[in-house]
Formats: structure tokens, sequence, C-alpha cells
């Protein structure tokens, strides 16, 4: 499969200067791609692009050659950066990990999540433990590309190698492809394919 | 600690329930109350509180008590009118102001702050008199009134809803807009919605009775404690302090416990503060 965006140009609001000018990068299966560079240069919005959570201004998205399924289950999926808001407060966690799949309990020890951290409420848990959640929720099988948008910046270091040990584990395993973005220019070396920079984009 | 916890919950349940069933009770009696309990009896006229009569009677004989109950009886049964619907209202428009946005929220947006704009007691007045006075007016009058800030709260909650990471994360998971309304939205829009119209009960039956009070609302023959008090006014210089007194309080202690019921549900159904 391949995941391709053509001359994508985005702003806000008609009035808004634009924040991505004519990019395109393509990303294949096994591929992991990673995207480098300081604030304000378009990273997190090129990431809801490519995950269909926001519509280009120009330019398009397409999977295998077709637009992203906007109705159904999208192949494309994201972890965000802040777990706390990623997940209802209102659910308790159990239900947040079963949302659009069943993880087995194999997976969820390979995760790291206990299982009595299922009954309880979002509040209750750590950043760390609730990206553990997110990521989880995000592995469905049907995931055929994630886009990681800084997903471990605020975990502590020893975490921060774990979701990375697991994630890169399951994405050789699937032959998944991703797109990091980070500001950590060492994180990337270590775990992606190919570089980009976000001045270059 | 679990146990400590667990405890704390069922306390409050308990406590819930007792308010539940007392209110209830003022109610049904109320209700199904033989008129003649309140009915005239110049035998007895301005006793004081004793065993037959345990508020006193007024100038014209009739058993205070029996009329507090039936007079709370037709205040809950406005207050409950009046909140149900105002809380419906609010609810329509806050979801369709929130979800439609441009003309309707500008349109909603605007009658909330004209209503708010208002004095309340005033607009109370305005409607009630419109529509002849009666407990047709005064619960017209109430449930017109009480709308607004919880259109306000619902709109806040729902538009926040929209634009929340989790929202926009199940919608790429393949869920409908309707799963979405119901499943994600729903939890985070009812336990607002039901407090907000727990809460509005208390202000719906002062409001009815200050303006009963005030001459506008419920005729004078009708078993009301705004009635009763501004009745009781002519005699409280003359030492007849029963009068008021008791009506007072009983309208107090139901007015206290449907906040406290409001409160601690809030503090009950919070994920910040349920499991305390």
């Amino acid at each position: 499969m391949l995941l391709e965006a053509n001359n994508i140009t985005f702003r806000y609001t008609e009035k808004s200067p634009l924040i991505l000018r004519d990019v395109s990068i393509n990303v294949a299966e096994g591929d992991r791609i990673g995207i480098v560079g300081p604030s304000g240069y378009g990273k997190s919005t090129l990431a809801k692009i490519l995950a269909g959570y926001e519509k280009p201004t120009s330019g398009t998205v397409t999977l295998d050659g077709a637009p992203l399924p906007m109705k159904s289950f999208c192949p494309v999926q994201m972890i965000y950066q802040h777990p706390e808001l990623a997940v209802n407060s209102r659910w308790k966690m159990a239900k947040t990990l079963n949302e659009c799949w069943h993880p087995d309990d194999f997976f969820l020890e390979k995760m790291g999540i206990e299982k009595e951290w299922l009954k309880r409420w979002p509040s209750e848990l750590s950043g760390g433990e609730l990206q553990r959640f997110c990521i989880a929720r995000a592995l469905a099988p049907e995931t055929k590309f994630l886009i990681c948008d800084e997903i471990s910046t605020m975990l502590d270091v020893i975490t921060q190698a774990q979701v990375w040990n697991i994630l890169l584990d399951t994405a050789k395993e699937r032959n998944m492809g991703m797109v990091i973005i980070t500001h950590n220019l060492a994180l990337a070396k270590r775990v992606c394919t190919k570089i980009v920079k976000a001045q270059e984009l | 600690m679990m146990k400590k916890t667990l405890n704390r919950k069922i306390v409050i349940s308990i406590f819930i329930c007792l308010a539940f069933f007392y209110l209830i009770i003022i109610f049904l009696w109320g209700m199904f109350m033989n008129p003649a309990k309140y009915g005239v009896n110049y035998a007895d006229k301005l006793v004081g509180p004793c065993k037959e009569h345990l508020f006193g009677t007024d100038a014209m004989g009739r058993d205070m008590f029996n009329r507090c109950i039936k007079g709370l009886s037709n205040s809950l049964v406005i207050g409950l009118v009046a909140s149900v619907f105002s809380s419906v209202v609010a609810l329509i428009f806050g979801i369709a102001s929130a979800v439609l946005g441009g003309v309707t929220d500008k349109v909603i947006k605007l009658a909330v702050d004209l209503c708010m704009g208002l004095p309340h007691l005033v607009l109370l007045i305005l409607i009630s008199c419109m529509l002849g006075k009666g407990s047709l007016g005064i619960t017209f009058s109430v449930a017109l009134t009480h709308w607004p800030s919880l259109t306000r709260i619902v709109r806040q909650e729902v538009l926040q809803l929209r634009s929340s990471q989790y929202v926009k994360a199940a919608a790429r998971m393949g869920k409908s807009p309707f799963t979405i309304a119901v499943t994600h939205m729903l939890p985070h829009v009812i336990p607002a919605y039901l407090i907000g119209l727990v809460l509005l009960f208390p202000h719906a039956i002062m409001h009815e009775a200050s303006i009963t009070f005030l001459g506008f609302g419920l005729s004078k023959e009708v078993p009301a404690i705004g009635v009763i008090l501004s009745e009781s006014m002519n005699y409280i210089t003359t030492g007849k302090w029963w009068l008021a007194v008791f009506p007072g309080i009983m309208l107090l202690i139901v007015v206290i416990l449907f906040d406290l019921i409001g409160e601690t549900l809030k503090k009950l159904w919070n994920p910040e503060s349920g499991n305390e």
C-alpha cells in the first residue's frame, strides 16, 4: 500500500497565511519517515492532513490512488501528543481501548497495559499509561499507516524507550508505514528509515 | 481505602433516596388530600400550634399544616412542569446552537442574552399577567424564563465536545455521527443537563412563591406557599408568628433538599470527584 500526499497547500482560514505550500510526500509499506524541525513549520498540520483530520486547501491525499475513506475505518490512524485529550474522560479505560477493535491479553501484556487499569477512569492514570492505551487503540488490524505526532514528548525516558520498542516491533511485524513527527533528531535517527527536515518540505 | 470510598458513595445515595422520598410523600399527600382538611372552620380561628393543629390555624380557622402540605404539593407540580419544559427547551436550543452554528447560533444567543438581560422577576410578572395570572400564567411564566442559563451550559458543552480529539478520532475510526453523539457526547451532556434540571426546581418553586406572594400569581383561595406567606403578613404584627414561620420553613426545606440533591449528584457524576 502507498500513502501519497500530492502538492498539499494548507491555510486554516482564507485570510490566514499559508502553513504548507506544495508539500508532497510518499509513504510506502514498511517506511518509517521522520519529520523533524522546529515549531511552527506545519508538521502537526501535515500529520492531521495525512490522517484525514483536516482537508487540504489544495492538493490530495490518496491511499493506493483512492482518496482516504471518510465514512468507514480509516487505515491511516493518528496518535496525538496529548493522550489525556485523546480519551473520553467519562469512559472507563476498557471502553476506550475496545472502541474499534478488541486487543487480546497477549497484546495488552506486550503494550505494558495492566489489567487493573481497564477498570479505571482516565483521570486516574498517568500520561505514559494513557498514551499506551491510545497507541493500542490505534493499532487495529486494519491500520496500515500510523501517523505519530510527537507521541513521546511528554513521557519520561524509560517509558519513551518502552513505547518505541513496542511500536517498532509491531510496525515491523505488520509491515506498517509510519510517519514520525518529532523535535528529537536523535530519536528520529534511531527509529526512522528516512528523515525529512520540516524546513525542506 | 477501597472500603471507605464505597461507603461514602452509598451514604450519598441513601441520602439522595431519602430526600426524594420526602419530596414524593409531600407531593402525593397534597395531591390526594381531602379539601375538607384545609377547609374553613370558624370555630377555631387563629389557634396557635397545638396537638390538633400542628402549625396552628389562620383567621378563617383553616388548618395550616394541611394547607402547607397542599401548597407545597401545588408548588412541586408547577416546579416540575416548569423545569421539565425549560430544560427540554434548553437542550434543543443548546444542541441546535452548537451543531448548526451560523444564523441559528446568533439568534439563540441573542434570545438568551435578552432573557438574561431583563430582571427575572419583571419578566415573570409580565408573562404571568399577560396570560391572566392563575396556575396557567404562573406555570408558563416560570417555564419560559428559566431556559437561558441551561441553554448556555448545553451549548458550551457540545461545542467543546465537537472539537475534542477523541470525537474526531472516533470519526476516523469509522463511527457514524449518530453513534458519536450517543456514545461520546451524551455521557457528557446528560449529567450537566440532569443537574441543571434538578437545580432549576428550587428556582422555579421560589419564583412561583415570590410572584404569588406579590399577588401576580395564584389566586387567594388556592393553597400555595406564596399565598399563605402573603396573607400571614397581615397578622404577623399582631403576634401570629406561626402563620409565617412554619410555611416558610417548609418551603426552605424543600428548596434546600433539591439544591442538595443537585449538588451531590454533580459530585457523584463528575469523574474528578466521583470516587472520593
